[in-house]
């Protein structure tokens, strides 16, 4: 039998029809929690960048608990529907679950009206849903996604920064969230250069990423004997696609063989 | 004062089949044909807005005939439905035969309970395995009932026309291009000369297990069911 609601009329909304129906699954919904939480796994750093053909994003792969190393290999940048990507930064349960919401909600929207959310509307339910959080980010339970899109109307790729109120900020060029952040934007800084192809892009997402690994005791940098590398993703026109490891390497080992003579990375001319 | 007019339940059910019946036979056909690399369903709609076939999930599809806002408050709560259990649990969770017993159950109940007129909808639901052996479509009528689809199935429409069509020409294994041609002319075949339905009158989606993506459910465009249909 099809539960009660599920036939009334209402909105194309997910997040609105799991407040209705199922409360207690929404996202941080286990209410207030007092003092001190210990154990909880926090993710660190993601970059995006966007290029000639549309925009690249890419996250480190550690999950930290205070002083430990909670995870080595954690993905952080998921897709959410054919032409956008969320990257998470914060705590990695409630980002996680989020994220996931987030996916539904797009996929359902789309099911539903036949259509899908422009670039914009999926930026507003995503700092909609952050900002849903705000009780448990008081609670020091912080979620700071990174949305891009490729906007097949606009075409061209984009990228919002949000902060846990929900106060979304669009940046055409680069940005960068997570406790590596300061490193890795200013690095990008330095490499990122209007029109990049998609290699030179993703060259400078890794070298950001070593930046903050660098600089940044949460951030992992590049694990050459267990051959743990960021995750890149990239979406053009074409929609998304996940770099495989293999390709990911070669850009990685690159920029890390460029490190053995350069510690510091490649330099910017002065003027 | 006038006595109260005595129905017997069987008349009263038979009254109620009648006029859901009558309903659904008013529309043009509905046809499910399951393929070499899965699930074909065709209607016959020139709207390119309003669908009589949808994706609910993964790899389930929805097809209806009757009445358009009947089946489509049907739709949306099989989405709500699968993508709850999908949130819930997980994506490999959400199961045509869960869909099919939810409808089942709705359907009944709106049937037989004197309160509401009963729908006047037919739907398939349809579920692409990894294996054309593991393929499942389900034909839900307006009473609740459910039934296997094994090959073929039509409904609404002049469905016994169009179903001998198919039962006469259909084989297992069929290419895409092959089940679309069939299916196309098994819709013309509710008048007699049967007619030829053009490409931009029919609405068509596969449920295609060679997909790389998870989900399996694609539309066809005019331009390539013309060109199915011209090879």
């Amino acid at each position: 039998m099809l539960p009660d609601g599920y036939r009334s009329v209402g909105g194309s909304s997910f997040a609105d029809l799991l407040a209705s129906q199922a409360p207690e699954m929404m996202p941080g919904a286990s209410g207030a929690a007092t003092g001190e939480l210990a154990g909880v796994a926090h993710g660190t750093t993601i970059v995006a960048a966007t290029f000639a053909d549309g925009v690249v994003m890419a996250g480190d792969r550690r999950a930290t608990m205070g002083n430990v190393i909670a995870q080595r290999d954690i993905q952080k940048v998921f897709s959410t529907d054919e032409y956008s990507c969320v990257g998470i930064a914060g705590t990695a349960g409630i980002a996680i679950e989020m994220t996931r919401l987030f996916q539904v909600e797009l996929e359902h929207y789309e099911k539903i009206e036949g259509a899908t959310l422009s670039t914009d509307g999926k930026a507003n339910r995503l700092a909609t849903l952050i900002r849903g959080n705000l009780g448990m980010a008081m609670q020091g339970l912080a979620v700071v996604p990174l949305f891009a899109a490729y906007d097949l109307d606009q075409q061209c790729g984009r990228i919002f920064a949000f902060d846990v109120t929900g106060n979304k900020n669009e940046e055409r060029t680069f940005h960068s969230v997570g406790s590596g952040s300061t490193f890795a934007r200013g690095s990008l800084k330095k490499l990122y250069a209007e029109g990049m192809d998609e290699r030179s892009a993703v060259t400078a997402v890794i070298q950001a990423l070593y930046d903050a690994a660098d600089d940044d005791t949460a951030t992992g940098g590049p694990d050459l004997t267990r051959r743990i590398f960021p995750l890149v993703s990239v979406i053009t026109a074409d929609g998304y696609r996940a770099w495989d490891e293999a390709e990911t390497a070669a850009v990685a080992d690159a920029v890390i063989g460029g490190r053995m003579t350069r510690p510091d990375g490649p330099s910017a001319p002065l003027t | 004062m006038t006595a109260p007019f005595y129905v017997s339940p069987e008349q009263l059910m038979k009254d109620r089949a009648d006029f859901a019946r009558k309903g659904i036979a008013r529309g043009r056909s509905v046809v499910v044909v399951q393929y070499a690399d899965g699930i074909l369903l065709v209607a016959e709609n020139p709207s390119q807005a309003l669908h009589k076939i949808s994706e609910i999930y993964d790899r389930i599809g929805f097809a209806a005939v009757g009445r358009y806002n009947e089946f489509e408050n049907l739709r949306i709560a099989g989405v709500r439905l699968a993508d709850m259990r999908g949130y819930a649990y997980d994506r490999r969770d959400v199961t045509g035969r869960g869909l099919a017993n939810a409808y089942a159950q709705t359907l009944g109940t709106i049937f037989s309970s004197g309160g509401e007129k009963p729908y006047e909808v037919e739907i398939f639901v349809a579920e692409v395995g990894d294996d054309a052996a593991h393929d499942q479509v389900y034909r839900l009528t307006y009473d609740g009932s459910v039934a296997d689809v094994r090959g073929h199935g039509v409904m609404g429409g002049q469905s016994e026309q169009v179903d001998a069509h198919l039962t006469e020409h259909y084989t297992e294994g069929l290419g895409l291009q092959e089940a679309l041609r069939l299916a196309a002319a098994a819709l013309g075949q509710d008048s007699t000369p049967a007619r030829e339905i053009s490409a931009a009158d029919l609405e068509v989606a596969v449920l295609d297990r060679t997909r790389s993506q998870p989900r399996k459910f694609k539309r066809l465009a005019d331009a390539a069911v013309a060109d199915a249909l011209a090879g």
